[in-house]
């Protein structure tokens, strides 16, 4: 190991080495280390290329704010994570880690060209050319720049990870373990109030983590901070979680935390989730997540070895590792010159101080400290450029004259350089939550203004600086929250602070440069997208005032980091360039997520079976173990059919339509929508609601119905039972349950509160086996007792309460197949029992279970419609030829008075009717169009379209159903359905195929 | 209008781009304009150039209450396609697609559309049927529109999962291979700057307070936080602020306005060639050519104006992607935004007269109205100059909710049975 | 997600309810007297208001009753929840947090 590492201190554990490669080498650190300091101490500096220009990149930040250090880690092929930042990887035994975005490798790579063509590919560059030929964009340019573009590389597999989520409730959520948010989850605590603390990080602490010889009530800092995690730790009322970014804030204090369970994690065992979601919800809020320094913008700013000053402290103090042997200070901000001071007394040269604090900046205590120390501080000096490819080795200090000009100074040989541009407080999750900001001047950033949600910002986050302050305001803030929860507690003492405090205050935009016709060479704003201050300024000059328009145009807050260290200099560069103030610029919207948030976490368990839940019939087991195929219809499972050996779909579906026909078959049913109506007014209710006439509906009788909405259009269908004067058994199609369900309520609740009336759904409480065909009476009767099924006693269309099997059953004389036909209605529970032992009792019958593939053949032979299928949702009954329906003499129901609307009765409007292919042989395609004369080429005046159409075994021919513009004035006229092979010429017929007279259906 | 081209690239590119001059004016409002467009979006900058270009009227301004584009132009996913089921709609947004496919060139301004294909995918019978179709309509149209096994949906998008095993097996897809995606931002600043460069005014920072009109009840100017406007024709292409701006004519619009969330990844290396909509499971996922998966999320239950949905919606459409690509599982959401959608009662838009004299809307385009941008613009700008519609916006009227001529396209996919 | 006060259970999370549109929209009592144009106000006509908006909710998986809420839609923040029926209460100007 180099003489980087300290020989002790910071919070890794030497006793315990750990290996890992990056880029194929291997290393060692500590436990303790992230990727990015395990590195560092080796003396890497680069670590990736930049998104554009392939520019050498180096390590800047010690934290989430990282906008260049993003690495691939990969476990195995699936497990691969693009695009992660190596600050925030946690050092295991074994970690593989590659870089990004260059080939073939970090220090030479070939898309570095682009660097040297960049006076070619400016900001919005692709709005301006690649425009001829008109087809080269998609098929020469685009590829191109998409090949180029990207940073890390998908996994190739299923991530085989698993993820969690949990929901939470809580009187107080605290974002952030940094000094303020510990200070408001004691007071919160104590107060009573559950607390639930969060922090992004491994360790609890915050800054208090990058601190070395702070002293808080008398304790060091480490101490402090140890007995203050403990006592948290100890008290049940608080849950502290640690690597648990807090991404969103969401309407109602609802916020969202991604925890990472596995990833710092040698060998995570198999039954934990490798990260978890918290949906909590939180009376109270306090947000202290700190804040961000700001890097400075100047030539060559993006020079590996270029980092901030801050992150120097926190390599140094909280992993013993010195950034350098060399180093130049660019202090914009006072707290700078204590990572000065600190990096010297750990042995680093510090080569110069360039004070580059904005004029008139008052004097600090870390510049007095400084002073102290003896180390070397150039005053109104400004960095004109840092030299260097692949890690800096040099930086050009200039000096500003009181009137602002430039002249340039010395070459300062270094292997680092610290800046500071100062701290900008992180809003991200108070502007989330639609909080307003205020621009402080002192501080020269935004902070947090009134709240739009029950929260409240601490600390740093809200620019309350120094470790005595931020303990305070924090402390405060967790009392004010527990109030506002309702417990109400005391502050307790005020803590004993010693610390230095190098303030906030810094500057935004870029360092001043000498005057000249250019803006100067590259000086980045945003480092991972390659934006630089020319790239601001040209998007000015073509117009781009808004600052929204200038981040879309120069793409600059919009990388992964999503503007973290960038977004203030942004502002503060057009803010100078414009000569307005920065609140005038205007701000850009922080959106969520404030880090990026596995795809992963979201979906949870809602894989495979899981992704919806699954509704399985009565019947289901059954026929899964006689091979049958399903279909998904809504979260349903229906048999589809059920193929005997060797059997496709339409052999199967031949084989049971002609069993219906001929012997009897057996259906389930048990998906359609049933409701019980119920109440003096229940008779009345549906005459409202239905189109029927309801009131002449005898006892023990049912009627096919059909709803509509006040539209005029068909909604739903099906058959209604009257079991009681004052009780009616509703069927709805499969879909439609829930929502007639739900309009139902909508007009007894809201509209006719003058009924009495109730309804509830007895979907899942009845199973349903359908008994069809010209045996069906007699496989029944071996089974139903305490009625009588003769045809006198039980006509098409009535309903009969007895036994079956020995259980209850409501028995409806039914048929959607146009044969002879049952449907036994029993208890869901007792439908498997019933099923199996109707079929055994038809097996002397040839009883044959069918699928909805045959339903469907069946009811389109008879001409009925499917709701859905033959309708579209702008269809009227006399549309769809079910007008019969209608009870003429009602006053009124919903959707009568739409239908009196002279558009509904026009003619030429589209009506169901019978297609016959003159080819009997031809099926034709559901969904295929309707022409009236041969041989047209599009775009061809289409008058109506195929809904369903089969195969009939029955009839030994294709049939149809569709609609066409006046239908029904057609009949016997040839059209033609235009295919890509050809027209299909067809016969327009009524739209019922099989025993016109309906004379099965009685027998 | 400064021309663009690699050569004016080239050019600048030795002179520090300190030539290139801006897009478009900072107009500041004049006293009278012949005709003023309200809503600075693509639809509303769109319609004053073809107003300017096409119908000689360049006394116009586009009044925007924020910055252009900063609507549903900037927040939407870039989908464009034309495979609509009805007569009416496919020829509006083959229109459109029409359009798109010359816009760089008409405009001068590379908006990178790209037909790199729409696929839509059934995964039930009930979707096959209704998706087979809209095939057969689109090819009666004239509109390509292909139906792909899944096999073939495979082979053209790899990352899919057709696993027949998982909840909703992908049993085909239509293809249309002329669908694709566009820059969003581009479209605006696009037709702003040829607009300008027509002598149309276009003025940020302006929002409409209130709408003039004479003692015969036509429209006779504007009031605006710039100071009032005269002028007698008023386009309004305000998205989810119609019912707003409408209301100060006293024009009640069937609308209502919904919070519609999209995210975006991280940039990874290309794994998605083309645009893949699931309606079942509501997925929608393509990849921008920054190299970020770009996926649409749905709308809250609740009409809202905050620009922002709710966690849950998040999750559920991340679910179904996840299930749909299982390899991106491990990709990360980048940033999640949200707009405001404007829906009719049948989902499709309204571009058309109102009853108030000089008074035209465009609005109600709900998740679809950016694919429609340059189809939409051309057509309003069309009723704006001639006082009557297009012929192919003639159906999309505010009567046809009256008459019962819906254009449901939504419905005509409605499950049931 | 939003927090809804059912007047009947209680503050319970959106997923449980359903949205219902606009509140106090009332279906003519004899719907053959409606002009046309009456008629498609009542069916398609709504407030769609920038502000505080009346609208109903049904409390799907809860007690399944409709009710009627007050809330902010620049803010999505309720001002009162009210049973169906009932008029809109006098609610104070919206407040920033709920």
């Amino acid at each position: 190991m180099s003489g980087l590492r300290t020989p002790a201190g910071g919070r890794v554990d030497r006793g315990r080495p750990l290996r890992f490669t990056f880029d194929g080498r291997a290393y060692t650190g500590f436990a303790g280390d992230t990727l990015a300091s395990a590195l560092l101490a080796h003396g890497v500096h680069l670590v990736g290329r930049s998104f554009k220009y392939h520019r050498p990149r180096g390590i800047v930040a010690a934290g989430s704010e990282e906008p260049n250090a993003l690495v691939t880690v990969a476990r195995d092929a699936a497990r691969r994570t693009p695009n992660v930042r190596a600050t925030q990887v946690e050092l295991y035994d074994g970690l593989v880690a590659e870089s990004q975005n260059r080939w073939p490798n970090l220090s030479f790579d070939v898309g570095a060209i682009n660097n040297l063509l960049s006076p070619l590919i400016p900001a919005g560059f692709y709005n301006k050319t690649f425009m001829w030929p008109r087809k080269a964009w998609f098929a020469l340019y685009e590829p191109q720049i998409r090949a180029a573009a990207g940073f890390g590389v998908a996994p190739a597999h299923a991530d085989p990870d698993r993820y969690a989520q949990r929901f939470a409730h809580c009187d107080v959520l605290v974002v952030g373990a940094g000094p303020a948010g510990l200070a408001a989850a004691l007071t919160a605590a104590a107060a009573g109030a559950r607390v639930l603390l969060c922090d992004e990080q491994a360790e609890f602490g915050g800054a208090l983590l990058d601190e070395h010889d702070a002293v808080i009530d008398g304790a060091p800092v480490a101490a402090w901070l140890a007995a203050t995690v403990a006592t948290l730790r100890t008290n049940p009322r608080v849950t502290l979680l640690p690597r648990t970014t807090a991404f969103g804030y969401f309407p109602h204090n609802n916020i969202g935390l991604a925890e990472r369970v596995t990833d710092h994690l040698a060998d995570p065992t198999p039954t934990q989730p490798r990260e978890r979601l918290w949906q909590v919800r939180a009376r109270e809020v306090v947000l202290a997540a700190g804040a961000i320094e700001r890097p400075l913008v100047f030539p060559g700013n993006d020079r590996p070895g270029v980092m901030l000053a801050s992150a120097a402290r926190s390599y140094l103090h909280r992993y013993g590792v010195k950034v350098g042997t060399r180093a130049v200070v660019a202090a914009g901000c006072d707290a700078a010159f204590q990572a000065a001071v600190e990096l010297a007394a750990a042995g680093v040269t510090i080569a110069v101080i360039a004070d580059v604090r904005a004029p008139g900046s008052p004097p600090g205590p870390a510049e007095a400290a400084a002073r102290a120390a003896g180390l070397a501080i150039e005053a109104s000096a400004t960095v004109l450029g840092a030299s260097g490819r692949l890690r800096v080795a040099g930086v050009t200090l200039g000096r500003v004259g009181t009137d602002g000009s430039v002249t340039p100074g010395a070459r300062h040989a270094c292997d680092v350089l610290l800046m500071s541009g100062g701290y900008t407080p992180s809003v991200h999750l108070h502007s989330q939550s639609r909080g307003k900001l205020a621009f402080d001047e002192t501080l020269g950033a935004f902070v947090p203004g009134a709240a739009a949600e029950r929260t409240r910002s601490a600390g740093l986050a809200r620019g309350a600086h120094g470790l005595a302050t931020a303990l305070d305001d924090g402390a405060a803030a967790g009392l004010a929250a527990a109030a506002a929860s309702g417990h109400r507690g005391d502050s307790g003492p005020r803590h004993a602070v010693r610390a230095l405090d190098g303030g906030v205050a810094g500057r935004a935009g870029a360092l001043p440069q000498p005057a000249g016709p250019l803006p100067p060479a590259k000086a980045f704003v945003d480092f991972q997208h390659d934006v630089t201050t020319r790239d601001l300024a040209l998007a000015r000059r073509e117009g781009f005032e808004a600052i929204e328009h200038i981040k879309r145009y120069t793409t600059t807050g919009m990388a992964t980091d999503q503007g973290k260290t960038s977004g203030l200099n942004a502002l503060g560069y057009v803010a100078d360039e414009s000569a307005r103030a920065i609140p005038d610029v205007g701000l850009t919207t922080f959106r969520m997520p404030y880090t990026p948030v596995t795809f992963g976490l979201f979906a949870g368990v809602a894989r495979g079976d899981l992704f919806d839940p699954v509704r399985r019939t009565p019947s289901h087991d059954w026929a899964s173990a006689r091979g049958a195929v399903f279909e998904d219809v809504g979260m349903w499972k229906r048999a589809r059919f059920f193929p005997a050996t060797g059997e496709d779909l339409h052999a199967a579906v031949d084989r049971e339509c002609l069993a219906v026909r001929h012997r009897v078959g057996m259906f389930d049913a048990s998906t359609l929508g049933k409701i019980e109506v119920v109440g003096k007014d229940a008779a009345t209710f549906l005459n409202r609601l239905y189109v029927n006439n309801w009131a002449n509906l005898g006892i023990n009788r049912s009627r096919y119905g059909i709803l509509l909405r006040d539209d005029g259009f068909v909604y739903d269908d099906g058959v209604i039972a009257r079991l009681a004067d004052d009780r009616f058994h509703v069927t709805t199609t499969t879909g439609g349950a829930a929502r007639v369900f739900a309009m139902m309520e909508d007009y007894i609740q809201t509209e006719w509160t003058d009924l009495s009336v109730w309804i509830t759904s007895t979907t899942e409480q009845w199973a349903v086996v359908a008994v069809q065909g010209p045996r069906a009476r007699d496989v029944l009767a071996k089974l139903v007792t305490d009625v009588d099924l003769a045809p006198a006693a039980l006509p098409h269309m009535a309903v009969a309460r007895g036994r079956i099997c020995g259980v209850p059953m409501l028995l409806f004389r039914v048929s959607f197949s146009g044969e002879l036909g049952f449907e036994v209605n029993v208890a869901a529970d007792y439908g498997a029992e019933v099923w199996a032992a109707i079929h055994a009792a038809g097996q002397e019958h040839g009883i044959t279970p069918y699928g909805t593939e045959a339903m469907h053949v069946l009811r389109a032979e008879k001409g009925y419609i499917i709701v859905g299928q033959d309708t579209d949702g702008t269809m009227t009954p006399d549309d769809a030829a079910v007008a019969w329906a209608i009870g003429k003499t009602k006053p009124d129901f919903v959707g009568k008075r739409s239908l009196e609307r002279a558009t509904m009765k026009a003619a030429g409007r589209k009506q169901l009717v019978g297609l016959e292919t003159v080819d009997p042989g031809i099926v034709l395609e559901e969904g295929a169009q309707v022409v009236a004369a041969p041989g047209q080429t599009p775009p061809m005046k289409m008058i109506g379209h195929v809904t369903s159409s089969y195969h009939s075994a029955s009839l030994g021919r294709s049939i149809a159903l569709g609609v066409v513009a006046g239908g029904r004035a057609r009949l016997g006229e040839t059209l033609y359905v235009p295919m890509p092979a050809g027209d299909i010429a067809v016969k327009v017929v009524g739209p019922v195929f099989y025993d016109r007279e309906g004379a099965r259906l009685n027998g | 209008m400064q021309k663009f081209s690699a050569w004016s690239l080239l050019r600048e590119a030795f002179r520090g781009h300190q030539g290139w001059k801006s897009q478009w004016r900072r107009a500041a409002p004049k006293a009278e304009y012949d005709a003023v467009i309200v809503g600075g979006g693509g639809h509303g900058l769109g319609a004053a150039y073809y107003l300017a270009a096409e119908h000689g009227l360049t006394n116009i301004a586009v009044v925007e209450k924020g910055w252009i584009g900063g609507g549903n132009t900037g927040r939407n996913t870039t989908i464009i396609r034309s495979n609509y089921l009805f007569d009416e709609s496919a020829a509006l947004y083959d229109h459109s697609l029409k359009l798109w496919e010359n816009l760089s060139q008409v405009l001068n301004y590379n908006v990178m559309f790209s037909p790199r294909g729409v696929m839509m995918l059934a995964h039930t019978v009930h979707d096959t049927q209704v998706i087979k179709r809209h095939v057969h309509a689109n090819r009666g149209n004239g509109v390509d529109n292909e139906w792909l096994t899944p096999e073939e949906a495979k082979a053209f998008c790899p990352i899919l999962n057709i696993e027949r095993n998982i909840r909703y097996p992908v049993l085909g897809a239509a293809l249309q291979r002329r669908g694709g995606t566009a820059r969003h931002d581009t479209v605006a600043w696009g037709y702003a700057r040829a607009a300008d460069a027509l002598g149309v005014d276009i003025i940020e920072n302006c929002e409409v307070t209130g709408i003039r009109r004479d003692g015969a009840g036509a429209v006779e100017g504007l009031e605006t936080t710039r100071g009032a406007i005269r002028t007698r024709k008023v386009g309004v292409s305000a998205a989810g602020h119609t019912s707003v701006v409408l209301g100060y004519a006293g024009v009640k619009l069937p609308l209502e306005s919904f919070p519609l969330q999209a995210l975006v990844s991280e940039p990874v290396k290309p794994i998605m060639p083309c645009v893949v909509m699931s309606n079942t499971i509501h997925a929608y996922m393509s990849q921008s050519d920054k190299g970020d998966l770009v996926i649409g999320a749905g709308t809250d239950a609740y009409n809202s104006y905050t620009q922002r949905g709710a966690l849950h919606i998040n999750t559920h459409t991340l679910e179904a992607i996840c299930e749909l690509f299982p390899m991106v599982r491990r990709l990360k959401m980048m940033r999640n935004w949200g707009g405001i959608v404007d829906v009719t009662p049948d989902r499709s838009p309204i571009i058309a007269k109102t009853p108030v004299k000089g008074l035209y809307v465009n609005c109600g385009w709900g998740t679809g109205g950016f694919k429609a941008t340059p189809g939409s613009a051309h057509v309003f700008a069309h009723t704006i100059a001639h006082d009557e519609p297009h012929p192919i916006n003639a159906p999309f009227t505010i009567e046809r909710f009256r008459d019962g001529l819906l254009i449901d396209e939504a419905a005509a996919a409605a499950v049931a049975h | 997600m939003l927090i809804i006060d059912c007047p009947y259970c209680g503050p319970r999370p959106e997923l449980e309810f359903a949205h219902g549109g606009q509140a106090h929209v009332v279906r003519p009592a004899d719907p053959s007297k409606s002009s046309d144009d009456e008629w498609t106000e009542y069916l398609y006509l709504r407030l769609n208001t920038r502000g505080v908006y009346a609208e109903r909710w049904r409390h799907a998986r809860g007690c399944g009753r409709f009710f009627n809420a007050l809330r902010d839609t620049t803010t999505d923040h309720f001002l009162a929840t009210y049973r169906a029926g009932e008029r809109p209460p006098t609610v104070a100007a919206p407040r920033s947090a709920p």
